[in-house]
């Protein structure tokens, strides 16, 4: 249950596949925060019951038909379901979906549209703008909405490979100007990955528990119809589309979406602690994905390298041969007036030929109702 | 971005290797032209400020939206971000490697020249002197594609401006009809041709050139119709080598010049390498063939025909006449004569470019005698024979 290729299939590629198992919301929510710690996974399931369940129940059903490619019922669904939650997010993004699904591509954009101007900082709305502009070939205003996606959320992996997508398109473009190509001669139109699901996705993906990833198996695919006026195509699904890193943290606390950001109020320091334990322990367990999904989608990577050559390095290292040990001594936690609060303890690290103590600082922040990690110093 | 730095430096090392080779203390004019815009991008592409030079690209393409050279670094910079480039233009390769190549040589003619502009106190050789009436003259450099707009300035050429420009297909000396090169000398603006009467793939105008002048003709060379010229609708600007022999201007520029152009006046002297003089020197080689023509000057007045024929070279000719018809037929002339007086003004002086030395020497004649008077225009090419200028050839115009 615990695995993120239902999360990853969101992001399959509409021209390659698609798969539609979605965890429920209860499990997204406990995907959103248990990787923060596998002890906190009761409360959090609880809190998550309790608050989501009976907004969800109708999206949940419009989800379903929406992988059934029952789109008209899905979007009657979703607009009754509006009616009474006007300003849901998700079920807003959903109606945009559908639209796109029925083919009507200028109802759908002024949908995903509004939520961009409303909810700039969520990445999902973006990309699917960008699928619909692609579509137009408006390759300059796919790529526009692809790195607003990304400003939001640097490590979205599938608005980095829509926004591949579209500079080998803007790229042919340019070639065929500079060297007066036929246009036909140029590579034929964008078919960009569409995001189906709005919340919880993300960080269901990044929450991989190591142990997890057997059922790698789709759970179902629901070939609707062929490729015709230029829609996409949703063919039968295979989860190899997507794996990559997770990174896909998301700053937005959005389940449910009207709920405000949480507060800058101090933390539970038992939460902190297991926060930080659990990234020792990826750490120590030289588990990649769990380990880098501790670090926020805005973390700061230090000496000024960019995220993925942080992440190449942490990679390297981590794998390197040989057990890797790292524990921690004492901790202090201070909160910050910015709602993060700054952790400091005493690491201990050792691998097969390499021993170091430090003092180490850490700057955590909520993210998506999780910890994360925004700066990482050490002394 | 490792990728693009990678393919970047590889690209950029050579594109920018020559041009960075030049000497560093040259003066830099800020120009009209993409140049500036253009260096900008390569300078960010060199600093690895990808985001900044696509920028710039825009901006560059913004301004001249048919500029090929700006869509292909564009789409190496897009390209770039999804797959490793070891080649500038290598996305275009695949599609047409040849006009990839032209965009190349493009790209380094145009950085070469906005980072190796001329310099204040240097002026091109050919200029020795340019007369009253021609304001501005012209300097074509073939392997740099530039083109440089000097003004006269009482005497002195001033650089005013320089401009990309495309030349033969097959390079430069000319010698038959549609060899597809471009003829070396120095030659004059003799007509102006408006748009409405020429088809778009002269852009906005052009000014034919006389080639072939009387040295061509006298070395059997010919063709004909080799214009200053514009750019077709649907480009900024043509290769380096690109036409059946004209000189092509992206139409801005042409525009540009075209406002300094006289018709029948203005020097257009084509080089394949420019060679610079610093004043000074420049100043010598004036004053001694000013000097030459005022010896020759007086020797003519002096009504004695050795001295007179002294100036003359072995192989001129004039017309039909040969050296000793020619002298034959003076003799006759001063024979009938008291006295002459001859008034040399609005002297024009420029050195051919090419390997033939001579230097084309234009002014008007007011020729006073006993018996007649009368002012004309006369053309001369002076040559060194056995390390002295001589007369190689002489018309009235």
């Amino acid at each position: 249950m615990h695995d993120a290729q239902g999360a990853w299939a969101f992001f399959a590629r509409i021209d390659g596949q698609i798969d539609f198992s979605v965890p429920s919301a209860v499990n997204r929510a406990f995907f959103a925060l248990s990787y923060s710690s596998r002890r906190l996974a009761g409360l959090v399931a609880c809190v998550a019951a309790t608050c989501l369940t009976p907004v969800y129940a109708s999206i949940e059903d419009a989800q379903q038909m929406i992988r059934a490619g029952q789109h008209a019922k899905a979007l009657e669904l979703v607009e009754r379901h509006l009616k009474n939650h006007p300003k849901d997010v998700q079920a807003r993004f959903l109606k945009g979906v559908a639209l796109m699904g029925l083919n009507r591509a200028a109802e759908a954009e002024a949908v995903f549209k509004k939520i961009t101007e409303e909810q700039p900082n969520l990445p999902e709305p973006y990309n699917n703008l960008a699928v619909i502009y692609a579509q137009q070939k408006q390759y300059d205003k796919a790529r526009e909405a692809l790195e607003a996606a990304i400003r939001t959320h640097p490590a979205y992996a599938t608005a980095h490979e829509n926004l591949g997508d579209i500079y080998a398109r803007l790229a042919s473009q340019a070639y065929g100007k500079a060297l007066q190509l036929d246009a036909a001669n140029t590579v034929a139109q964008a078919k960009l990955a569409m995001i189906n699901e709005l919340i919880g996705a993300s960080a269901a993906k990044a929450a991989t528990p190591p142990a997890a990833s057997t059922k790698s198996a789709p759970e179902k695919a629901v070939p609707t119809r062929p490729e015709a006026g230029g829609t996409t195509t949703l063919a039968p699904s295979s989860p190899t589309g997507a794996p990559k890193p997770p990174q896909e943290a998301k700053a937005q606390e959005t389940s449910p979406p009207s709920k405000p950001t949480t507060p800058a109020s101090p933390a539970p320091e038992e939460e902190i602690a297991a926060f930080v334990d659990g990234w020792l322990s990826a750490w120590s367990r030289k588990d990649v994905k769990a380990y880098l999904a501790h670090y926020a989608a805005d973390f700061t990577p230090p000496k000024g390298q960019s995220r993925s050559e942080w992440e190449n390095e942490r990679k390297q290292r981590l794998t390197k041969p040989g057990p890797i040990q790292v524990r921690r001594e004492s901790l202090t936690i201070k909160p910050d007036n910015h709602g993060s609060v700054s952790v400091r303890f005493r690491q201990h690290y050792q691998s097969a030929n390499f021993k170091a103590s430090s003092s180490k600082t850490l700057l955590l922040a909520k993210r998506n109702g999780a910890w994360q990690i925004l700066k990482e110093t050490a002394e | 971005m490792k990728t693009l730095a990678r393919a970047a430096l590889l690209w950029l090392g050579f594109v920018l290797g020559q041009a960075l080779a030049a000497d560093k203390s040259l003066p830099r004019y800020t120009d009209a032209g993409p140049e500036p815009l253009l260096a900008r991008v390569f300078e960010y592409i060199e600093k690895s400020h990808w985001e900044a030079a696509l920028q710039e690209t825009e901006k560059l393409l913004a301004a001249y939206p048919n500029f090929r050279l700006a869509h292909l670094i564009k789409g190496d910079l897009l390209l770039a971000r999804t797959r490793p480039l070891s080649r500038f233009g290598e996305g275009g390769e695949a599609a047409d490697a040849a006009k990839v190549n032209d965009l190349r040589e493009e790209a380094i003619a145009r950085l070469r020249a906005y980072r190796e502009k001329p310099r204040q106190d240097a002026v091109p050789r050919y200029l020795l002197q340019l007369s009253a009436n021609q304001q501005y003259a012209i300097v074509i450099d073939t392997e740099r594609s530039r083109l440089y707009l000097y003004r006269n300035d009482q005497g002195t050429p001033r650089f005013v401006a320089d401009y990309y420009v495309s030349h033969g297909k097959l390079g430069t000396e000319k010698m038959r009809e549609g060899d597809k090169k471009t003829p070396i000398g120095v030659y004059r603006v003799i007509a102006s041709i408006p748009r409405q009467k020429l088809s778009d793939f002269y852009g906005s105008g052009a000014f034919p050139l006389d080639y072939p002048n009387a040295w061509d003709k006298k070395k059997g060379r010919n063709g004909h119709g080799i214009w200053l010229h514009g750019t077709p609708a649907d480009t900024f600007a043509r290769p380096p080598k690109a036409s059946d022999g004209c000189v092509v201007l992206a139409n801005p520029d042409l525009e540009e010049l075209a406002r300094h152009l006289q018709i029948g006046a203005t020097p257009v002297i084509i080089s394949n390498r420019v060679e610079w003089l610093s004043l000074d020197d420049w100043r010598n080689e004036r004053q001694a063939l000013l000097a030459m023509i005022e010896e020759w000057r007086k020797d003519w007045e002096s009504l004695d025909l050795d001295r007179y024929a002294r100036h003359y070279a072995r192989e001129f000719s004039s017309g039909t006449m040969d050296r000793s018809a020619w002298l034959a037929h003076k003799s006759r002339v001063n024979a009938s004569k008291q006295w002459i007086k001859i008034g040399i003004d609005n002297i024009s002086m420029f050195r051919n470019p090419g390997k033939e030395e001579y230097v084309v020497v234009t002014f008007e004649q007011d020729y006073r005698s006993s018996n007649l008077s009368q002012r004309t225009q006369k053309r001369q090419y002076w040559i060194k024979e056995e390390g002295r200028w001589k007369i190689l050839q002489e018309e009235t115009l």
